[in-house]
């Protein structure tokens, strides 16, 4: 059984649509259209040339060799960072912005986290001339200020979410009651392997060309194209997802998944959804999540705003049940850790995000030989501020 | 025979019906309010089950839901409360909220307790009608629970027709493709899809919901249906700290008369 696609809408048990009838056409319609739409020529023609010519893609492959020392073992980092703005969040707004056009949708909104996801919607609603409607919680409105004027920049209004922790799953609520408002002209991006069905499915698919260009990559570099681990951090996952995905049904390949454990996974404070959650139904999706007994969702914490929440696509639910991904956590101190020693020993800012990532190389027995590919899903201008705070912590001590 | 049926047996129109969220204004208002609806001449009461992420809610009832759960209210409580409810209250009952907290609480409990208490019927808006016919129809069956599905302006004909397949008690139509609360705006759509629903000879009665505020747009919508639900505008006036809160359940029915 391949874990490249659903069931039914289903992997495994998780997925499905758990979604208002209100929003049964919207769903139904993208469902019915998605597949056909992004196997047509015409659609496949303009994906490739802008992921090349307007993303930068194929972004590099790098072996960190001053890492590689330190670790053990033979690191290479995929530099979705080197994106255009900054992430892998661009891959799928791409491949969603031409989905909407072919459907004749005049509208675009999407939910934000650290707004990498904003920006990348904003950006291609610039690129084709659509009306941009951002959904951001207020909290992390005041913790990515520059991800903010971006996309004010690019002509999108950015709206506050104002209803519960103010984060990513807030918004995502917002984007939601707005696509049951405008059921007919609008189309929702969203930007994580979360969702109701298809949407999980969707944006796997669309984030895949990472693990694609890194079979290839590695086979340059190594002559094999199958490295013995693969790391990424997980928010709701869609970096990981489309890192993972060309290795799913590859048993030899080990799949590492790294979770935000905030300030202690047992501290009250963290967003490690398979240590602490349990299945349930969040945004329309049959998943795990972290909850109370009573089944109301908890609100979630990490210093990074991209992994900030407290659910999980249902295809990681499935790969941790399976057992086919292992699942770490790295604590907000770990992952500034790592994020300080990728900037001195190879000169790369990453994300806050991708620190997670790399914090596990900390925590995995590798070996000299071993092959270790770790998604670096964005660049870490937009955390400069929390980096600066931590510099002047440490000028203290 | 289910208190639903018998409502609309004996009531062929013109049926108000209004929804509140447990544990809203204060934990334990459940009871005076439904009892103070009852004698105001309510003829069903749908009990909203407060849910941190309320989707197909306006701003009013998740602001009613957060403060409900602030108070303490749980499913638990909440049946603790409906114990003897039906020593008190005889209008049918439907309990309403969201599927996560109903999952986490089991679905057959859940089936079990709510029946005991003498609840009528559900409401589970994201709980897909597939779902529904799938996993829980028997279930549901068995514990004489109605189970009330929405449709809404983008139905389609045949999915209404299936949907009303799978209803039992009545048909829950939202009034226009809206979160609860939201002011129609396309009043001539809006009829267009009133008069198609009552030309399909479905096999249950219509009940007209989301976006009902006032009494003219009461009176609209039961020209087209048995009746209409208001809730957004009766969690306004249960919010009113001026009055006792049994004169503003009173006053509040007095203005749809």
């Amino acid at each position: 059984m391949s874990f490249q696609q659903t069931i039914n809408g289903y992997f495994g048990e998780f997925g499905g649509a758990f979604i208002p009838e209100l929003l049964h056409a919207n769903v139904a319609e993208l469902e019915k259209n998605y597949r056909q739409i992004m196997e047509t020529p015409d659609f496949k023609s303009e994906f490739d040339a802008l992921l090349k010519d307007y993303v930068g893609r194929p972004s590099p492959l790098y072996l960190a060799k001053r890492l590689s020392e330190i670790k053990g073992a033979q690191i290479y980092l995929k530099r979705e960072d080197l994106n255009h703005t900054g992430a892998h969040k661009i891959n799928n707004t791409i491949g969603q912005i031409l989905l909407a056009e072919r459907l004749g949708k005049k509208r675009i909104i999407a939910e934000t986290g650290a707004g990498q996801h904003g920006v990348a919607t904003a950006t291609v609603c610039a690129l084709k001339g659509l009306e941009c409607i951002v959904y951001m919680g207020e909290t992390d409105i005041r913790r990515q200020a520059p991800n903010v004027a971006r996309m004010k920049m690019l002509g999108a209004k950015v709206v506050p979410a104002t209803s519960g922790s103010k984060t990513l799953k807030d918004a995502t609520n917002e984007a939601i009651r707005d696509w049951i408002n405008n059921p007919e002209d609008t189309y929702y991006i969203i930007g994580s392997v979360v969702g109701p069905h298809p949407y999980p499915e969707m944006v796997m698919r669309l984030q895949s060309v990472i693990s694609q260009e890194m079979k290839l990559q590695l086979l340059s570099h190594t002559g094999r194209e199958n490295p013995d681990y693969v790391i990424a951090c997980v928010g709701g996952g869609s970096n990981a997802a489309g890192t993972f995905y060309h290795y799913l049904d590859d048993e030899r390949v080990k799949l590492v998944a790294v979770e935000a454990a905030g300030l202690g996974l047992n501290s009250g404070h963290s967003a490690a959804t398979t240590h602490l959650g349990r299945k349930g139904i969040i945004h329309g999706s049959m998943t795990l999540l972290m909850q109370t007994t009573d089944g109301q969702i908890e609100e979630p914490y990490s210093i990074s705003a991209g992994l900030d929440y407290p659910g999980i696509g249902p295809l990681h639910a499935h790969l941790f049940e399976s057992k086919r991904a292992q699942f770490l956590y790295a604590t907000d101190q770990q992952a500034l850790d790592a994020a300080f020693e990728l900037a001195k020993l190879e000169g790369i800012i990453c994300a806050l995000e991708s620190a997670h990532a790399l914090a596990a190389l900390n925590q995995l027995p590798l070996k000299q030989n071993d092959i270790v590919a770790v998604c670096l899903s964005g660049r870490g201008d937009k955390d400069l501020e929390t980096y600066m705070k931590q510099m002047e912590s440490n000028e203290q001590n | 025979m289910n208190r639903i049926n018998q409502l609309f047996q004996h009531k062929k129109s013109g049926i108000r019906s209004v929804y509140f969220t447990a544990g809203f204004p204060n934990l334990n208002d459940t009871i005076d309010i439904l009892c103070t609806l009852e004698k105001a001449g309510i003829d069903l009461v749908e009990i909203g089950m407060p849910f941190s992420d309320p989707l197909a809610d306006g701003p009013v009832i998740q602001q009613s839901s957060t403060v409900a759960l602030k108070n303490g209210m749980t499913i638990t409580l909440l049946f603790e409360q409906l114990k003897n409810i039906r020593q008190k209250v005889n209008i049918p009952l439907v309990l309403m909220g969201y599927m996560n907290p109903v999952l986490q609480y089991g679905v057959e409990n859940f089936c079990k307790m709510a029946a005991a208490c003498g609840i009528d019927g559900l409401i589970l808006p994201d709980m897909p009608a597939e779902v529904y016919e799938q996993h829980y129809q028997e279930l549901f069956q068995k514990h004489n629970l109605h189970h009330i599905l929405l449709i809404t302006p983008r139905t389609s004909d045949d999915r209404i027709r299936y949907i009303d397949q799978l209803s039992g008690g009545f048909l829950y139509a939202v009034s226009s493709s809206a979160t609860t609360g939201n002011v129609q705006q396309n009043k001539e759509g809006q009829e267009v899809y009133f008069k198609r629903l009552s030309q399909l000879n479905l096999k249950n009665p219509v009940l007209i919901g989301f976006g009902i505020s006032n009494k003219e747009q009461l009176e609209h919508a039961c020209q087209y249906a048995a009746g209409a639900v208001i809730g957004t505008a009766f969690i306004k006036q249960l919010s009113n700290s001026d009055k006792e809160l049994p004169l503003r359940v009173r006053d509040f029915v007095k203005s749809l008369d």
